[in-house]
């Protein structure tokens, strides 16, 4: 149902690009005005998303870390996977958000003969995660060859690096095949396993036809139907530079991948997208484990009257002597002072 | 309410900083495309300005040809490409397209520059002598 459901909407969204540059002429909406909507769209939404996430109070640390606690100094701690101080929380962060640490631990539950219950490492999500991920960062930051002029140098360096080898005289980035590479194994994965089909929802299927359509167009610009760059990069800078125009010789394909570029940018702060920012704000990942060194005190804790055991024995000491119950004090606070002087 | 705000705003900050770069770098600079020059004596010999190929052809796709040519030399030994109109070529990358454009300077390299690709080809293949 979702995975019909996703294809037929990315299906639907490429024909109304096709029609509307192709019959309409409607490059000027596709090519300026849609562009700026979609990137507005993601900024704005993206704050709010993130605002509304940090009105939510977290009042625990919340503990449920792998390695040891920091507690007594001869116990060896864990310093990366139960950080104790900030620095180290943001080692632990930089490192999940650079290589996917928790994803690296993913284990697989399997029957085995029908009956034994087995759990088994489970790397290939993570590498295709990895690269996935990785590859459409350098693809993302290649693009700005295509965006500023002039071009900076470690975009420059970053573009020599990827086109190393040269295929039929030209140029081949290897991140842009790793990229479609990786985004179907994970869209094959996803239907495959049973599991995770049954899990599966319009929600999931949607973000990666999008990001299988952006990257199959852009492949097909650059090494098939080949497009006219230089009048393309006339248009992005235009954008860039607030000084729109729409150059003559523009190929639909390219009002096609960035129709579902910009179909992608505004769809993320209302989406599981949103990860991007809210890997951030994980309370797991986030928060140094020193409950034992620091009182957290809960944010929403309303003033709760108290009632000491001391106060209860100076309310009934005469009471309890008389019974013959035992005593903590002989006399209240107050009366021992006094007696003092 | 904002709990953690001091780290929310630097965070949605540099956010901001990143997905803005472009636009504040780009800001009110003028947006020109390359001028390209056709002005070489092979070219003003010519009667009409015409490349071997429709000219929006060749922008999109003059590397195409160019390994097509290749091919059809190093592999198959043919030398001449016939173009649409039934004219004959020599398939060679100096002696034909640098023929005429023998600017290579204000033509190949100036779109090139523009678009950040650097084709290795004159590691091997002679451009020609840029006139002092
Ligand atoms: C007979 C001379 C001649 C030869 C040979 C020739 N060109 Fe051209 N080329 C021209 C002319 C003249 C134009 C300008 C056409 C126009 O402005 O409509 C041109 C235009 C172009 C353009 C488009 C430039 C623009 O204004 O957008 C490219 C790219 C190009 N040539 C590349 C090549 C390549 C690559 C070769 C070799 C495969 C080649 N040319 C061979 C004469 C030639
Ligand atoms: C209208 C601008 C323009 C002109 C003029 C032009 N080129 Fe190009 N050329 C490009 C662009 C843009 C690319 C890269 C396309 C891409 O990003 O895939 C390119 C790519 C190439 C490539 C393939 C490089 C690679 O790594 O993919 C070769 C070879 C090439 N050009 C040769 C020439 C030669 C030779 C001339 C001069 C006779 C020339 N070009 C003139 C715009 C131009
Ligand atoms: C390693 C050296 C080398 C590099 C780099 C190289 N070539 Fe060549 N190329 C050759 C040799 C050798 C021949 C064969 C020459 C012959 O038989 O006339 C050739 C032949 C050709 C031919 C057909 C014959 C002719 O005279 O042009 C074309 C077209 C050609 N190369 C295009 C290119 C293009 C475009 C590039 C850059 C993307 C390139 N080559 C890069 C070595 C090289
Ligand atoms: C999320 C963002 C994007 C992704 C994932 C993406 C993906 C790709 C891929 C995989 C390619 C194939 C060539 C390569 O590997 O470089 C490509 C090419 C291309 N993309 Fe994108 N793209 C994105 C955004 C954009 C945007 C915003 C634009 C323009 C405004 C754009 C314009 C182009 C052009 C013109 C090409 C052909 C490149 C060339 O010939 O060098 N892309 N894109």
């Amino acid at each position: 149902m979702g995975l019909n459901f996703s294809l037929l909407i990315v299906a639907a969204l490429i024909l109304a690009v096709f029609l509307g540059v192709e019959a309409l002429g409607l490059s000027f909406l596709f090519g300026v005005i849609i562009p700026y909507l979609a990137i507005a769209t993601f900024i704005i939404g993206f704050i709010l998303k993130v605002v509304k996430w940090a009105k939510a109070p977290v009042p625990f640390r919340i503990t449920t870390t792998s390695g040891q606690q920091k507690s007594l100094p001869w116990i060896k701690d864990n310093k990366i996977d139960n950080p104790a101080t900030t620095s180290w929380t943001m080692v632990r962060m930089a490192l999940e958000v650079l290589f996917f640490r928790s994803l690296f631990k993913n284990t697989k539950a399997e029957l085995v003969d029908g009956k034994k219950l087995t759990y088994q490492w489970e790397k290939w999500l993570w590498l295709a995660g990895l690269v996935f991920h990785w590859s459409f960062l350098i693809v993302v930051v290649r693009h700005f060859r295509l965006f500023l002029e002039p071009v900076p140098a470690f975009v420059t360096l970053i573009g020599k690096i990827d086109g190393f080898f040269m295929v039929d005289l030209q140029n081949v980035y290897i991140t842009g095949v790793l990229l479609l590479a990786a985004v179907t194994f994970l869209f094959i994965r996803r239907v495959l396993i049973p599991q995770v089909r049954y899990i599966s929802l319009a929600a999931d299927y949607f973000p990666l036809f999008v990001i299988m359509g952006i990257a199959t167009t852009g492949i097909l610009m650059k090494y098939f139907y080949r497009v006219d760059v230089v009048s393309i990069k006339e248009l992005t800078v235009g954008l860039f530079s607030f000084n729109p125009v729409i150059p003559e010789g523009v190929s639909v394909l390219f009002y096609i991948h960035l129709f579902l570029v910009c179909t992608l940018i505004s769809y993320i702060p209302f989406s599981k997208l949103m990860h991007m920012g809210g890997i951030f704000l994980s309370p797991t990942r986030n928060m140094p484990n020193n409950s034992r060194a620091e009182r957290h005190i809960n944010p929403w804790n309303y003033p709760v009257k108290v009632h000491t055991y001391a106060e209860y024995e100076d309310e009934f000491r005469d009471k309890m002597r008389a019974a013959g119950l035992p005593l903590d004090r002989e006399s209240s606070e107050a009366e021992a002072a006094a007696t003092k002087e | 309410m904002m709990f953690n705000s001091r780290n929310i705003i630097i965070g949605l900050i540099i956010f901001v900083g990143i997905f803005t770069f472009p636009f504040v770098l780009s800001a009110g600079k003028a947006n020109e495309a390359p001028k390209l020059s056709l002005d070489t004596p092979v070219i003003n010999e010519l009667g009409t300005e015409e490349c071997l190929l429709d000219t929006e052809y060749m922008r999109s796709n003059h590397m195409q040809l160019l390994a097509d040519w290749k091919v059809e030399v190093v592999r198959n030994g043919n030398r001449v490409f016939v173009n649409d109109e039934g004219r004959e070529f020599n398939m060679s990358l100096q002696n034909t397209c640098l023929e005429c454009h023998s600017n290579k300077e204000e033509f190949c390299d100036a779109c090139h520059t523009y678009a950040e690709v650097d084709p290795n080809c004159w590691d091997c293949h002679v451009a020609p002598e840029v006139v002092k």
